[in-house]
């Protein structure tokens, strides 16, 4: 199948061309992905949202430039991905393990910035606003594993708000986390993205949470994966854990994505490949 | 850096995440063949060292020389005497090793007085080297088999207890609390609770005794010239028997790999029944 | 009161242990073993003389050259070897082989190769020591968490970074352990090396004592032995204990939930 060749929209932060990662193994080769192709503008907080085992993860990793993909490219402001770029930040699911247990945590949100040779004042200045942006600034000086799972979410967070990436990519950041913190990591990632106004992809399996956050809805289909529907999430701009929920609108959302998986789930394509 | 990394993924499985660590399968024979390679790459180079004259053949005879040598040594009784006496010495020395820190670890194990009270000397005593002994040994037993006991029993001895001790402190209060409420005696206690939860640790501390009982029955025959391949190795050095001694130190990794793979062997099958909840302590 | 009850179980048996040495002594007079008061009086006399500098200073910096020269080895060697997929699977059975050789049998090997000097003494130590620390920081490197690892990665950590921040910190319990191993044969090879052919030395001395039947002499040097392995051992633990806090909080972390 040849990647999709159609240029991406000039305002496009993000833009997936034509992805396709097919893994070999002994068993043959596996097409996780077939093709995929879509956009996002800067400043957009789009969800990813799909059946579980729907390449959602390998998406993700071919994104952050982690892992090659087969055919396609992934492109950040016009410029192709090869490997990790700098603008961009992830945020992974297993927080316990993304972190480094053998640092504080303001040396864990600190390291990268330390890394990339900002001055000391400046990091300093970028750390404290971070952590005080994910309601962290009164445990520095713990190790992330004194700290609940919730907590060592926000660390990781804090992390990469203070990297200043332009992407921030989310891998079901809070799949691991009780209900009400994950509640609060919501809202948290709203107020976030408003006041930095930086470009967020949210990969959940989660559909109303994809609902809730997102002002787009991206639906993937079963692997191999093609993007299955792309929808404009029309809610208010406010959102709010009892109110927003309980809008009609946010019922009927959530109604359509939940079909539109059910149908992926059955083996349900779509005629062609969405952009 | 990246490509090794993102190789590594990709063989990861179709499903990222999921399909995490070593895949059965492919690799393995690669992975195999490779090991070969090396071990042939080093022998060849071993072979060239001599032969291009870095080193003088009469300090470092070239590895088909020393393999040759082996392998008449294999074909002389009195080479797998040697070996007897050493595997003779190992084995009685690792039993008595076992057996007297089963015995005590136990006792001092189920008792949080007896532990309280000998730590202090257990850390005290445990790093001694035994080699330290070396002079004591010779005083009392001279070049008997005696001498390599002494040493290899002390040096064996601390691995056992200290994986014992920890065995049975980590024993199941709840599980421990239990099987007396049933009324099971101190010695039911130990037969059915103690003992199956400290096998593991006990098992781990045999495994590592083994390795330092060879290496202190060779050291032993080599300072003290008590009978075996380390007074071989010796007497072939000082006789001027170069690519003997070599074979003799082949032999001994030899014998140090087989032990290795022997224990590894023999504690999967102790633990095959508990597999899931084995441990090793780091001491 | 507690801290008197502690202080009580950590003398209370090396008392009685001392105690019934110098009850045993007391009667008769046994040729093999001194007793207390001669055995300290020995000690201060042999040990705190000329010889301190002659043999025992010596032989520790010979041990402590040998014991760290063998864990730089080892740990860049392991990282390196570690870091490399193919390059693991080509050395890890050759490397394998060499550890299971019973490191004793190569003070021969060497002194052929080296005679008999200091630089062989140390070259003893290394080849001895260095097996336990490359093996565990190759299984340790091996080890690193995948997610840690890509976080490190889209953080743009690499090349040195990478190995300072990631892959050292990952590996350092696994790499302790193996300087654990080789610190307690480093003392072993070094009496060694110096028992087998050598004209001074800690292990030269204690093995003169012993054919001249100087017993309370030779007693003092296995207290000087066991005093160093007992050092060695406590400072170990100490730095260990401060280099892995994070590594046994966490587990005591596991532990609990």
């Amino acid at each position: 199948m040849q990647p999709d060749t159609t240029r991406p929209a000039p305002e496009a932060m993000l833009s997936v061309r034509g992805l396709k990662k097919v893994y070999q193994t002994d068993g043959g080769d596996i097409e996780a992905v077939r093709n995929l192709t879509f956009d996002l503008r800067a400043g957009e907080l789009a969800c990813l949202v799909g059946p579980s085992g729907s390449g959602k993860t390998t998406l993700l990793k071919c994104i952050s430039g982690l892992m090659a993909p087969t055919e396609g490219e992934v492109l950040l402001d016009g410029k192709r991905v090869s490997g990790p770029p700098k603008k961009m930040a992830v945020v992974f699911q297993e927080y316990g393990r993304s972190l480094f247990p053998w640092m504080r945590v303001r040396d864990n949100v600190e390291l990268p910035l330390k890394n990339q040779g900002v001055p000391k004042a400046e990091r300093d200045r970028l750390v404290d606003e971070a952590l005080e942006a994910v309601g962290l600034a009164h445990v520095p000086r713990s190790y992330p594993w004194q700290l609940s799972g919730g907590m060592q979410q926000r660390v990781a967070i804090a992390r990469a708000i203070a990297y200043q990436p332009e992407v921030l990519l989310m891998d079901e950041p809070f799949a691991a986390v009780d209900a009400q913190t994950r509640a609060d990591l919501e809202d948290l990632i709203r107020t976030v993205w408003k006041k930095l106004g930086v470009t967020v992809l949210f990969v959940t399996h989660d559909i109303d949470e994809s609902v809730y956050l997102g002002e787009r809805v991206i639906i993937l289909s079963s692997s191999p994966t093609v993007v299955q529907e792309d929808i404009v999430i029309d809610l208010p701009d406010e959102r709010d854990q009892l109110e927003t929920r309980s809008l009609p609108r946010f019922t009927e959302l959530r109604h359509h994505v939940y079909e539109q998986i059910q149908l992926a789930k059955k083996g349900h394509r779509p005629a062609a490949a969405t952009s | 850096m990246s490509s090794v990394t993102s190789d590594a993924r990709a063989s990861g499985g179709p499903v990222p995440g999921a399909g995490r660590g070593r895949r059965p399968g492919r690799g393995l024979p690669v992975q195999r063949l490779l090991g070969v390679a090396g071990i042939l790459g080093f022998l060849a180079t071993w072979e060239l060292i001599p032969r291009l004259g870095i080193i003088n053949e009469r300090f470092l005879p070239p590895a088909s020389e020393v393999i040759a040598a082996l392998a008449l040594d294999f074909g002389l009784t009195a080479f797998w005497v040697s070996v007897g006496e050493t595997m003779k010495a190992w084995f009685l020395g690792l039993i008595i090793a076992v057996s007297l820190a089963v015995l005590l670890g136990f006792i001092i194990g189920s008792s949080s007085f007896l532990r309280k009270a000998t730590n202090s000397t257990v850390e005290f005593l445990r790093p001694i080297p035994s080699v330290a002994l070396i002079p004591l040994a010779v005083l009392l037993f001279g070049v008997k088999i005696e001498s390599s006991l002494m040493l290899i029993t002390y040096a064996a001895f601390w691995q056992v207890l200290i994986q014992v001790l920890y065995g049975v402190a980590d024993v199941d209060m709840v599980a421990s609390n239990t099987a007396r409420t049933y009324g099971l005696g101190w010695m039911a206690r130990i037969r059915y609770v103690v003992f199956p939860t400290a096998l593991p640790y006990l098992m781990t501390g045999i495994r590592l005794a083994a390795t330092v009982a060879l290496v202190l029955a060779i050291t032993a025959e080599l300072v003290i010239g008590s009978p075996g391949l380390g007074r071989e190795i010796a007497l072939a050095q000082s006789g001027g028997a170069i690519s003997g001694m070599y074979a003799l130190v082949l032999a001994t990794g030899l014998i140090g790999v087989l032990i290795n793979v022997l224990m590894r062997f023999i504690e999967k099958k102790t633990l095959s029944w508990h597999s899931s909840v084995r441990s090793e302590v780091v001491v | 009161m507690k801290a008197l009850k502690t202080l009580a179980y950590v003398l209370a048996l090396p008392a009685l242990l001392v105690l019934a040495w110098w009850a045993s002594t007391l009667g008769s007079v046994n040729f093999f073993v001194p007793t207390p008061a001669a055995l300290v009086e020995k000690f201060g006399e042999v040990w705190f003389g000329p010889r301190f500098f002659s043999d025992v200073l010596p032989s520790i910096a010979r041990l402590l050259i040998g014991v760290v020269a063998a864990i730089v080895i080892g740990v860049v060697g392991g990282v390196l070897i570690g870091s490399v997929a193919w390059l693991r699977a080509l050395l890890e059975p050759t490397l394998e082989f060499f550890r299971a050789i019973p490191p004793p049998v190569l003070v021969p090997v060497l002194i052929l190769l080296m005679g008999i000097t200091d630089s062989m003494k140390i070259a003893v130590i290394i080849s001895g020591c260095v097996w336990p620390v490359l093996l565990n920081t190759i299984e340790g490197v091996r080890a690193v968490d995948g997610v840690l690892s890509d976080s490190a990665h889209t953080y743009g950590i690499d090349g040195w970074a990478r190995v300072r921040y990631l892959v050292l910190p990952s590996a350092s319990p696994q790499i302790l352990a193996g300087v654990r191993q080789s610190l307690s044969l480093g003392l072993i090879l070094m009496v060694i090396s110096e028992m087998f052919a050598s004209s001074s030395g800690l292990g030269f001395t204690i093995v003169q004592f012993q054919r001249s039947f100087a017993i309370p002499e030779m007693w003092s040097g296995i207290v000087v032995l066991g005093l160093l392995g007992v050092a060695m051992s406590f400072i170990f633990q100490w730095a260990e204990r401060n280099i892995l806090r994070w590594y046994h909080g966490q587990k005591e972390v596991e532990n609990a939930a």
